[in-house]
């Protein structure tokens, strides 16, 4: 059975999207089974995220109304045999995702696959909520700015309530992925550190994606920045954060971070 | 960065963390929240009880820091209001 992982933040713009396809096709490159689904019923994106816009036939919602099988809205990627989508639809109204309808969807992803990584809409209506209900584990995605950090700390009380995990009395498994981190203004004092989101979220940190210029660049040409320039700085952060996501025990780095002459004797740690 | 940018501006990041701090203590402790709520509706209805208030002339406000929350009720009575609300 395969993993189910929510990718989520309350507010919008954080960087889930991008997380979503970075983590899957990290995780595809180790040669695990992945499908990434986006639960934004309305507002689709990961399919522009991914280059699959353009062969998007069917999506979640005709799963759930019966008027596609499942594999048949499944979209594999080009560049990687193991890694699929699955699309939002762009019209329907977001009451066409019923409880019911995810929960048979996922059951049976989680047979085919080894990762099922859910893309959350933003906000903490059915639709965050449904893309959370059957996750294993959560990455709550979050900037160093004041109202990420707010709506993280409140979509992390949800998936403590509303998930089916934490409704049988388990433990969901939560992840900070801190995003848009620049450390040369952290260290100017003018952007909340690391240790500060650590310290007032107190979730375990799965890692820090420097802001960069290669995550737009990776979504202007349709590929995950994990796939896109798997050598920048923000991907190989992805691919650390992702296996750490598959259980490694990996050093938490900072991204960017100039270890000069104090850095090294002062060798700092990030969590 | 120069160093009289340095002097010119204080660090933001230090306030942001205790902003959030304060805020999220209350927000994670709905309880507290909804007694502020509670206390300013009953406070409000005993008021109404014995004068006509203009509820333009109502002013609450409320501020929570980290170990007190203070609220403030500030009722305008015009003379004439010992008429009994009905």
């Amino acid at each position: 059975m395969g993993k189910v992982v929510v990718v989520t933040s309350g507010k919008g713009g954080v960087g889930k999207t991008t997380s979503t396809a970075a983590l899957g096709a990290a995780l595809a490159q180790r040669n695990e089974k992945v499908v990434v689904v986006d639960f934004d019923v309305g507002l689709r994106n990961l399919d522009l995220v991914m280059g699959a816009e353009r062969r998007v036939v069917y999506d979640i919602v005709n799963v759930i109304q019966g008027d596609a099988k499942l594999p048949q809205a499944l979209i594999r990627d080009k560049r990687l045999d193991n890694l699929f989508l699955l699309p939002a639809s762009q019209t329907r109204d977001k009451d066409a995702l019923t409880p019911e309808g995810v929960e048979r969807v996922m059951a049976d992803l989680k047979r085919y696959f080894d990762w099922v990584i859910c893309d959350s809409p933003a906000g903490i209506e059915r639709g965050a909520t449904l893309a959370m209900r059957h996750a294993d584990m959560a990455v709550v995605v979050t900037n160093p700015e004041v109202s990420s950090v707010r709506d993280s700390d409140r979509i992390i009380g949800l998936l403590d309530a509303k998930t089916m995990k934490a409704e049988r009395g388990e433990r969901i498994e939560k992840h900070l992925l801190l995003t848009r981190y620049d450390v040369n203004r952290a260290e100017r004092g003018d952007m909340l550190k690391v240790e500060d989101v650590l310290e007032i979220l107190s979730i375990p940190l799965i890692g820090i994606i420097p802001e960069s210029s290669d995550v737009l660049r990776a979504s202007n040409i349709g590929a995950p920045v994990t796939l896109a320039d798997a050598k920048s700085a923000p991907a190989m952060a992805y691919f650390d954060a992702a296996r750490r996501l598959a259980g490694e025990d990996l050093p938490i780095t900072i991204p960017g971070e100039k270890r000069g002459i104090f850095g090294k004797i002062f060798g700092r740690k990030a969590a | 960065m120069s160093i009289f940018r340095l002097f010119a501006r204080p660090r933001s990041a230090p306030m942001a963390r205790e902003r959030l701090q304060v805020l999220l203590s209350h927000e994670r402790s709905s309880v507290g929240n909804d007694l502020v709520t509670l206390l300013r509706e009953e406070i409000l209805a005993v008021i109404a009880r014995h004068v006509q208030v203009d509820p333009d002339k109502v002013q609450v406000k409320v501020d929570r820091d980290e170990h007190v929350s203070i609220l403030e009720i500030d009722v305008e009575i015009p003379r004439d209001a010992h008429v009994m609300a009905a």
